[in-house]
C-alpha cells in the first residue's frame, strides 16, 4: 500500500507467511518456495509485544528449524507481561542480516499525530528513549509531514530514503485511519527501507470510510485467556444482535454475580463491589444494553444463572445475585425484566439447592410495574429478593447485600 | 451572553435529522419550564424540506424542515444551537457546517462511532472558533430549566422527579451519558439540584472536555459547587488536577473516577465507551482519583458514597450561606400525556371511528373472515370461497363457491360492442391509463345496463314470498306495465335455448339444495313464451334467481335477510367484479394494437343545430 504515498521506490513489501495450528508446516514450501532457500525469523504474530524479551523471537534459522520452533510452541501457554495466554499464531519471515536499526512510529493524540524516529531502533528502544525526534502536526494544519528535522543525524545517502518514507508513511497513516504505527526496527536493504517488525492500530469506526483499503483486515481478540463456553456463546449472542451483550468470567468460584443493564452502570457496580473489599467474590463482569429482546435477556440471564448455580458456595453461604440498573431513559424496565424473570423461574429450583439472595435496583419508564414485577415473583418462588427503585442510590443495594452477609443473614 | 453560559431560556435550536420524538420532548421541556418561546426553531432534513407538526402543550404547531443548516439559520436568525442526530457516517460533515455557520454556538453530536481522527478536528475546529461541541457518542446534557438537549433526562416524570425544570446551584459533568441520568438522581436527592448537566460522551476525543465544562461552571456565579463523574482512561482528570494546582478550579467540586474495578481483570478489558481503557498505569481509575484528591478534589470512598459527599459539601455550602435559595414554582404546567402512551397504559378509551369484520392485517399473515390466506392456497380453495368470505363473511360450501365462480365466468365479457367496453374503449385509444379506462366503462353499469340480474332476482324473491303464483306475478306486472327483467332474448328461444342457461340450470338442478326461486321463473317464462317464443328466461334472468336460491340453501339467511343482500347490491357485485375482467380485456387489446384516438365520424351523427345568423 504505501508506495502510493510518495514513498515509491523507497520501500520494499514483506512477504510474511502466517501459520496457524491448521497450518500443514510440509506443505508450506510448495506454496513458498523461498521458505527451503533463505534464512528465517520465527515470532508470533498476536496481540502483544516484548516478544524478544520474552525469549519467543527465533532469528536466522533454516525451515526445518523453523518449523520445530512452531511446533513446540503452537497451543502452548505464554506469560508475557503480567497476562498469560494460548500462542496461536505465528509468523516466518526472510531473515536479513544487518547494522542498521532505526525506529519510526507515528501515534494519535489529542494535540496531533506524533511522528517520532531514532537512530537507536531494536527491542531496547524504551531504554534510550531520550535518542527519539518528535515532530507534531496538529489537526486544523496541512496533514504532511516534513521528515528532514527528524533524520538530520542519519548520512545523505540515508536520507534520501529515510525521509520520502516517512513522508509518505505519515501520509497513509492520515490517509486510512490508524491510530498507531510503529515500525521497529527498519533498516536499509539496496537503498530500500525494510521493516523487521511493525504493529498498527486501526479505528474500527472508521471502517466504513476505509472500504476496499481494509479489505479482509480482521480484528483479532487481546492475547489472554481462552474465553470460556458460556462467554463465547454470549459473544456469538451480541455479534448478531444491535443491543449490547458483554460477559467475562473472573472468578467462577465467587459468590457475588452481576447481571447491570447499561455500559457505564455495570462498570460503577463492579467497581462498588471492588471498593468495599469484596474483588475476590466478584464472580463475573457483564452487562446488557441497548434495548435487547425478551428472548436475549432471558438467555443472556439463563447463562449467568447456569454458571452461578453449578455448586453449593464452598462456605456455605448464599450467592449474591446484582440486579441492577441506572434510570433509564426510555427502556421500558417492565418489559426488559420479562426474559430475566423467565430465567428466574427456570433456575427456581436450582437457586434454592445452592443459596441465592437477590438484590435488584432500576428506575425508568414504567420501573414501578417493572419492580413489582419482580417483589411477585420473589413471593410466588419464595425467593429472597429485595426491590427497590430510584429513590434508593444505585449501588446501595451492594452494602446492604454485603452487610447482611456479615449478619448472616440467610 | 456571558461566555459561560450555553443554554439561556430564549436559545433555539436546529435538530438535525427527523428525530420527532426527540423534538417532541424537546417541547414537553419546554413547556415545564415555562418557555415562552419553543427552544426547536427548526429541523434540518437534508433533501426533504416541508414541516413538521408538533405539540405545543395542549395545543400544537408548525416545525419548518429545511435541507440545509444556512437556510435555517436563515429563515431563523436566533438559532444558536444545533442538537445533531446524523449518524456516524455524516454527523463529521454536518457538525463542521454547523460548526463554520456564524449564528451557531454549540453543537452537540449524539452519533457514536464517529472516526476518531474526525472527531478531533471536530474539536480543534470548535475551539478555534470560539465554540463548543457536546459529544461525539452522548445523550446531551442539560440546563435546567431552560434548554434540554434531545433525549437528555429521559421522561417527563423523571425530569419532574428531579427537579430539572428549575435551577439548582450544582454544575454537573459526566463522560458516561448513559449515567448523566442516574447522576440527576444523586444530585436532586442531595442538593438543591442541578444548574446544569452535561454528558461529553465516551468517545477518546471528546469535542469538549470535562474541564471546558467545569471552568465554564467556575466562571459561572450561580453555579456554587460542582460534581464531575469521570472513568479510567485517557487524560482528562489529569488536565482538571492541573486547573485545580494553578487555582483556575476554586469550588468545591466533589469527583469520581469510575472503572476501579479493572485492577482484578485477567486481561484487558474494553468497558463500554471507546475510551474506557487503561492504556498505562497512570490512565487507571485509581491513580486518578488520588490524583484528583490530591488536588483537593472531594472523592468519596467509593461510588456508592458520592451521594453522600454531594450532600455534605451542598451542607456546609449552605451553612456557610452561600446557597441562595430556590423559588420552587408554585405549580407545574399539565402536560397531557401522548395518546399512544395513555393507550398503553390502558388509562384512556375511546370508541373506534372504523370497523371490520371480514379481514385482519395486524397478525403475521392477512386472514380473510380468520382464514389466514396461505392455509386456503393450501387447501386448494379458489376466488369462490374468497368472495364467499370477504363479502358473506363466512366459507360457503363448494358447491356454491363453485356456482359464484361460474357466474364470473358467464358474465366476464359480452364483446366489445356493449356500453360498458365501449366506453372503456374510447377512453383507452385517448391514451387513458388503465384504471381510468376501467372506471369509464364500469361506470355505465346501472339501471339500462347489467342492472337485470338484481332486478330479475328482487321482482321474483319478492314474488315468491310474497306467495304469488307464476300467473299472479305475470299479471301483476301487466297492469304496473313493467316489463319482467330476465325475460327476452335477441335471438334466443324455446327451441333455440341459450347454452348458458342450460347449462346452468342442470347445475341447480343437480347441486343446490333447494330451487324454489328458479322453478318460479321458469314457471314465468312458460307463460311468457306462450306469447312470444324468444321472451324466455335469460341467462342475467337465471343468474338472479339462481343466486336467490344459494342465498336460501346456504341455510344462514331468512327471507328479510336475502331482501337486504339483494338491496345492499350483492348481485351487482358479481356482474361488476366479473365484468370488469373482460372490460381490462378491452383495455389491454386496445393499447397492445396500438389503437389511434377516436372519433366518431360526422355523418354517423344527425346534427339538428340551426346556424344563427
Amino acid at each position: 500500500m504505501m508506495p502510493k504515498y510518495g514513498a515509491e521506490g523507497s520501500y520494499i513489501e514483506a512477504d510474511p507467511v502466517q501459520v496457524t495450528a491448521e497450518t500443514d508446516l510440509d506443505k508450506l514450501p510448495e506454496e513458498h518456495p523461498w521458505l527451503e532457500n533463505k534464512r528465517l525469523v520465527v515470532k508470533p504474530d498476536q496481540l502483544f509485544g516484548k516478544r524478544g524479551k520474552s525469549g519467543l523471537v527465533l532469528l536466522d534459522a533454516s525451515f526445518k528449524e523453523a518449523g520445530k520452533f512452531i511446533s513446540q510452541k503452537m497451543g502452548k501457554q505464554a506469560k508475557v507481561g503480567k497476562v498469560s495466554g494460548i500462542l496461536t499464531n505465528f509468523i516466518i519471515e526472510e531473515f536479513i542480516p544487518h547494522k542498521i536499526e532505526y525506529y519510526a512510529a507515528i501515534k494519535m493524540d489529542a494535540d496531533g499525530d506524533h511522528v517520532l524516529f531514532s537512530t537507536k531502533g531494536g527491542m531496547n528502544i524504551e531504554e534510550v528513549w531520550d535518542s527519539i525526534r518528535e515532530a507534531v502536526i496538529v489537526p486544523l494544519g496541512k496533514q504532511e509531514l516534513d521528515p528532514e528535522p527528524l533524520i538530520k543525524e542519519i548520512p545523505t545517502e540515508e536520507r534520501k530514503v529515510v525521509g520520502p518514507f516517512l513522508k509518505g508513511m505519515y501520509q497513509y497513516f492520515a490517509k486510512h485511519d490508524l491510530t498507531l504505527l510503529e515500525l521497529n526496527p527498519f533498516t536499509i536493504v539496496d537503498g530500500k527501507v525494510r521493516a523487521l517488525d511493525m504493529r498498527t492500530m486501526l479505528d474500527d469506526t472508521a471502517a466504513f470510510q476505509n472500504a476496499g483499503v481494509w479489505e479482509g483486515v480482521e480484528f483479532p481478540s487481546p492475547f489472554g485467556r481462552e474465553p470460556t463456553k458460556e462467554e463465547a456463546f454470549i459473544k456469538s449472542l451480541d455479534e448478531k444482535t444491535g443491543a449490547s451483550l458483554k460477559l467475562t468470567i473472573l472468578n467462577p468460584e465467587g459468590r457475588v454475580w452481576t447481571m447491570v443493564a447499561g455500559g457505564g452502570a455495570s462498570v460503577v457496580y463492579a467497581d462498588t463491589i471492588v471498593d468495599k473489599g469484596f474483588s475476590k467474590e466478584l464472580a463475573n463482569y457483564g452487562e446488557y444494553s441497548g434495548d435487547p429482546s425478551t428472548e436475549e435477556t432471558y438467555l443472556y440471564a439463563r447463562t449467568l444463572l447456569s454458571l452461578m448455580t453449578k455448586e453449593k458456595h464452598k462456605s456455605g453461604k448464599d450467592k449474591i445475585l446484582i440486579i441492577g440498573g441506572g434510570i433509564a431513559n426510555f427502556t421500558d424496565v417492565a418489559n426488559t425484566f420479562t426474559g430475566i424473570i423467565q430465567a428466574l423461574k427456570e433456575y427456581n429450583d436450582k437457586m434454592k439447592q445452592v443459596g441465592v439472595r437477590i438484590y435488584v435496583r432500576r428506575g425508568g419508564p414504567n420501573y414501578k410495574a417493572g419492580l413489582e414485577k419482580m417483589r411477585t415473583l420473589g413471593k410466588e418462588l419464595g425467593l429472597n429478593i429485595k426491590v427497590f427503585g430510584p429513590e434508593a442510590h444505585m449501588t446501595h443495594i451492594i452494602p446492604m447485600a454485603l452487610e447482611e452477609d456479615e449478619k448472616g443473614v440467610k | 451572553m456571558e461566555p459561560y453560559i450555553l443554554f439561556s431560556n430564549t436559545s433555539r435550536a436546529i435538530v438535525f435529522n427527523m428525530q420527532t420524538r426527540a423534538v417532541q420532548r424537546m417541547l414537553d421541556f419546554d413547556i415545564l419550564c415555562g418557555r415562552e418561546i419553543p427552544s426547536v426553531a427548526a429541523i434540518v432534513n437534508p433533501g426533504n424540506p416541508g414541516t413538521h407538526q408538533a405539540h405545543w402543550g395542549k395545543g400544537e404547531l408548525l416545525i419548518p424542515i429545511y435541507s440545509t443548516i444556512g437556510e435555517a439559520t436563515q429563515a431563523h436568525p436566533d438559532i444558536d444551537v444545533m442538537v445533531n442526530f446524523a449518524s456516524f457516517r455524516s454527523a463529521y460533515p454536518s457538525t463542521k457546517e454547523a460548526i463554520l455557520n456564524d449564528r451557531i454556538r454549540v453543537v452537540a453530536v449524539i452519533a457514536e462511532g464517529v472516526p476518531e481522527r474526525r472527531a478531533r478536528e471536530l474539536a480543534h475546529l470548535a475551539k478555534s472558533k470560539g465554540k463548543v461541541i457536546i459529544g461525539p457518542a452522548t445523550v446531551g446534557g442539560i440546563g435546567a430549566g431552560t434548554f434540554k438537549i434531545g433525549n437528555t433526562a429521559g421522561t417527563l416524570e423523571n425530569i419532574k422527579e428531579q427537579r430539572l425544570y428549575r435551577r439548582g446551584s450544582v454544575g454537573l459533568v459526566t463522560k458516561s451519558g448513559g449515567l448523566l441520568n442516574e447522576m440527576f438522581n444523586i444530585v436532586s436527592h442531595n442538593t438543591d439540584g442541578v444548574f446544569e448537566g452535561i454528558a461529553i460522551g465516551g468517545d477518546k476525543f471528546p469535542g469538549s472536555s470535562l474541564l471546558d465544562h467545569l471552568l465554564r461552571y467556575e466562571a459561572n456565579p450561580k453555579v456554587k459547587m460542582l460534581v464531575a463523574l469521570g472513568e479510567l482512561g485517557g487524560d482528562e482528570e489529569y488536565k482538571v488536577v492541573e486547573a485545580m494546582n494553578k487555582g483556575l478550579l476554586t469550588k468545591p467540586l466533589v469527583f469520581w473516577v469510575m472503572g476501579t474495578c479493572s485492577k482484578v481483570f485477567p486481561t484487558e478489558v474494553q468497558f463500554g465507551h471507546a475510551g474506557a481503557k487503561a492504556g498505562s498505569d497512570k490512565e487507571t481509575a485509581d491513580a486518578k482519583n488520588a490524583a484528583l484528591k490530591k488536588a483537593g478534589a472531594i472523592i468519596p470512598s467509593s461510588f456508592d458514597a458520592l451521594g453522600d459527599e454531594i450532600a455534605r459539601t451542598f451542607l456546609k455550602l449552605k451553612d456557610e450561606g452561600k446557597i441562595v435559595p430556590v423559588k420552587e414554582p408554585e405549580t407545574l404546567p399539565n402536560i397531557p400525556m401522548d395518546y399512544a402512551d395513555a393507550l398503553k397504559k390502558g388509562v384512556i378509551r375511546k370508541p373506534t371511528s372504523f370497523m371490520t369484520t371480514i379481514s385482519d392485517d395486524r397478525g403475521e399473515e392477512v386472514n380473510y373472515a380468520g382464514y389466514p390466506i396461505s392455509e386456503l392456497i393450501h387447501n386448494g380453495k379458489g376466488i369462490g370461497d374468497v368472495i364467499s368470505l370477504l363479502w358473506f363473511g363466512r366459507p360457503f360450501p363448494k358447491w356454491a363457491a363453485d356456482f359464484m365462480e361460474m357466474v364470473l365466468m358467464i358474465v366476464a365479457d359480452h364483446g366489445p360492442a356493449v356500453s360498458g367496453a365501449h366506453n372503456a374503449i374510447i377512453a383507452a385509444r385517448a391514451g387513458k391509463d388503465v384504471i381510468s379506462s376501467l372506471a369509464s366503462g364500469m361506470l355505465t353499469i346501472g339501471p339500462r345496463f347489467g342492472g337485470a340480474i338484481d332486478d330479475c332476482a328482487k321482482f321474483m324473491n319478492d314474488a315468491r314470498t310474497r306467495g304469488l303464483d307464476p300467473r299472479g306475478f305475470v299479471e301483476e306486472m301487466k297492469v304496473k306495465n313493467i316489463l319482467i327483467p330476465g325475460i327476452g332474448h335477441r335471438v334466443k328461444s324455446l327451441e333455440n335455448p341459450d347454452g348458458r342457461v342450460t347449462l346452468l340450470i342442470e347445475y341447480a338442478r343437480k347441486n343446490f339444495p333447494k330451487t324454489d326461486t328458479l322453478d318460479f321463473a321458469i314457471g314465468v317464462q312458460a307463460l311468457t313464451t306462450q306469447k312470444k317464443s324468444n321472451l324466455i328466461l335469460n341467462v342475467d334472468g337465471t343468474i338472479g334467481v339462481m343466486m336467490v336460491d344459494m342465498l336460501r340453501s346456504v341455510g344462514y339467511y331468512t327471507d328479510d335477510e336475502i331482501k337486504r343482500i339483494i338491496n345492499d347490491g350483492y348481485l351487482n357485485s358479481f356482474f361488476v367484479i366479473g365484468r370488469s375482467i373482460g372490460l381490462i380485456g378491452h383495455i389491454l387489446d386496445q393499447k397492445r394494437n396500438n389503437q389511434r384516438l377516436y372519433r366518431h365520424p360526422w355523418e354517423d351523427i344527425l346534427y339538428m343545430v340551426d346556424r344563427k345568423e
